[in-house]
């Protein structure tokens, strides 16, 4: 299945990355490559079986409500990129 | 030194027939000379490895040595080690030096084994040849200008150059299996939720696995013994007993039923490695096993079932990696999105970019169910297929890689050439089911190698079979040249 270039446009908004207007006919290549692979699974018959988004079946573990962590602000910090007092900065985001 | 075992260097240390520090120091020196011809270590941690193994020393002294005190050993750089940088092979963590151990590296903390540093690996674990790698591709030993597989391709080559006795690895469609069986060692995937995944960045949450590669199926029981574990921080952790996986090595094999599914020996596999798979086959026919064609009618439906699966579950895992709390951000972004675009554009390479589309892709409205829903939908298909295997036959078996290791570029510029080498591998992913490959032969100089699959949990019976094969075979013994 080929993938039109507005698409990849919107995928990559979606996927927070930049295409550059280069290779979109690149990547629009590879990536119709790799759906015309996985269109193969609409041959299979699939009727008789659920969806499962794990291997086997597993239940949630729950636990008692209480705190168990330690507040490791500054261990965190440490590796941030740009921090100030308490909190990570980032671009300004709101006029 | 490198030449032992790592149950023999176990047992020398006990013995004091050499010191952690003498063992240490060889391995360290090994890397150091050895090393720029793999480019399978990316980090070594030589002060942290020195202190270690002297504190291993003492201990070993003292008469208190846990399972693997004063063993070396190496960590593929997909788990977080305290105060040590972990990049997942990428751009986006070459700079992120976590604060806290992933638990397999507490484990092996606890059972004495010291760090030697971190292997490298396709980026973010999606690859089948450590092409991917942000400092750049591994060299297979045994042919360098021929991949070592991948992911965990570091941790597999370091391995086989006898860098290292044994390297910890993960697996999601293959990754410790086919790097194992391209070169050469045995490397075990165990079944899903055996293993904490607390500390291991994620790639997709319900098909990652960590497991041992080592140069024999008893150096990875030893292994499996300090890596398995109930984790209350991994909510996929089983909390059911871990067994002694050396206890039941040399159990006769006689009258187990071996399954050999008639899909994996079909168009595609290489003549010479058919061949060295069904010697190795006839081997355990001749200790007593019984082998029996099944057949695993889904089994063409698995690597289109994959690249759905995994690429939208990579797309969730990866969306962290914004540039704001830990890891690369680009220069000077003019606001925020720009930021995120931007930081995960040049933070991420080509592959990892093109998976993450995918998943998002087959994530996005319009196309859910017709993608991810039926890609579920054909995921418990393959469930069922070893399920009903599995009540006929006690060990399914057959090659791991449909060929040699391959050289380097081979693939060319389809992603879905390389994506069909892992064509053996996969189901037992997606099923969730217990899988290891060791060395049964050689082609054109290269390794073949032997997957067994086993029943869920059955890790003790697939390292049962394995080390009997090593006991009459001597293919995991061989070396490349060029190692000494």
């Amino acid at each position: 299945m080929a993938i039109k270039q507005t698409e990849i446009e919107k995928l990559a908004t979606l996927s927070r990355l930049q295409i550059d207007e280069k290779t979109i006919a690149d990547v629009s290549e590879r990536l119709s490559s790799v759906l015309s692979l996985v269109d193969q699974l609409q041959g299979a018959d699939t009727s008789s079986v659920k969806q499962i988004s794990r291997p086997y079946h597993q239940s949630q573990r729950l636990r008692d409500d209480v705190v168990t962590e330690s507040n490791q602000r500054d261990a965190f910090q440490e590796i941030a990129p740009d921090t100030h007092s308490d909190l990570f900065t980032v671009p300004k985001m709101i006029d | 030194m490198h030449n032992h075992t790592l149950a023999e260097l176990v047992n020398g240390l006990r013995n004091k027939t050499f010191t952690s520090v003498e063992l240490t120091t060889h391995f360290l020196t090994r890397i150091e000379q050895l090393n720029p011809n793999y480019n399978a270590v990316i980090t070594v941690t030589r002060d942290q490895a020195l202190d270690a193994a002297s504190k291993a020393d003492q201990r070993i002294a003292a008469g208190d040595s846990p399972a693997l005190c004063g063993v070396p050993i190496l960590h593929k750089d997909i788990f977080c080690t305290h105060g040590v940088r972990t990049s997942c092979g990428s751009k986006m963590l070459d700079n992120f030096v976590p604060p806290y151990n992933a638990t397999v590296v507490e484990n092996f903390h606890r059972d004495g084994a010291v760090m030697l540093g971190k292997t490298n690996m396709d980026e973010f674990a999606m690859g089948s040849s450590n092409e991917t790698s942000f400092y750049g591709p591994v060299n297979n030993p045994w042919a360098l200008d021929s991949v070592p597989g991948g992911s965990s391709g570091g941790s597999a080559a370091a391995v086989a150059a006898r860098l290292a006795p044994a390297a910890t690895a993960t697996d999601t469609g293959g990754s410790i299996r086919q790097p194992a069986a391209l070169c050469g060692i045995s490397g075990l995937k165990p079944t899903y939720g055996r293993v904490s995944r607390w500390g291991m960045i994620a790639f997709a949450s319900s098909l990652d696995q960590a497991g041992p590669m080592a140069r024999t199926a008893e150096d990875c029981a030893i292994l499996l013994n300090s890596m398995a574990s109930f984790d209350d921080k991994d909510s996929t952790s089983v909390d059911s007993v871990v067994p002694d996986y050396c206890a039941s090595l040399n159990n006769p094999l006689k009258g187990k039923k071996i399954g050999i599914p008639r899909e994996y020996f079909s168009e595609g596999l290489h003549a010479g490695t058919e061949r060295a798979v069904q010697k190795a086959l006839a081997e355990f026919e001749a200790q007593g096993a019984k082998l029996v064609e099944i057949s695993l009618p889904s089994s063409a439906l698995s690597v289109p079932a994959y690249y759905v699966i995994a690429p939208a579950e990579a797309s969730a895992n990866l969306s962290r990696f914004d540039g704001v709390k830990y890891g690369y951000r680009c220069d000077n972004p003019k606001d925020l999105q720009d930021m995120y675009c931007r930081t995960r554009s040049e933070g991420f390479g080509e592959e990892v970019q093109r998976r993450i589309m995918i998943g998002t892709y087959c994530l996005s409205a319009g196309y859910y169910d017709a993608y991810y829903g039926k890609a579920q939908q054909v995921r418990q298909l393959i469930q069922q297929d070893f399920v009903e295997a599995f009540k006929s036959v006690d060990l399914i078996m057959g090659p791991t890689c449909p060929s040699p290791a391959f050289k380097f570029g081979s693939k060319g510029d389809d992603p879905v050439a390389m994506y069909l080498e892992d064509i053996y591998t996969i189901a037992t992913n997606l099923a969730g089911l217990p899988g290891m490959s060791i060395p049964c032969g050689m082609v054109d100089s290269k390794p073949v190698g032997l997957q067994i699959i086993g029943n869920y949990f059955d890790e003790s019976l697939v390292l049962n079979a394995a080390h009997q094969f090593q006991q009459i075979t001597d293919w995991h013994t061989q070396a490349p040249e060029g190692i000494e």
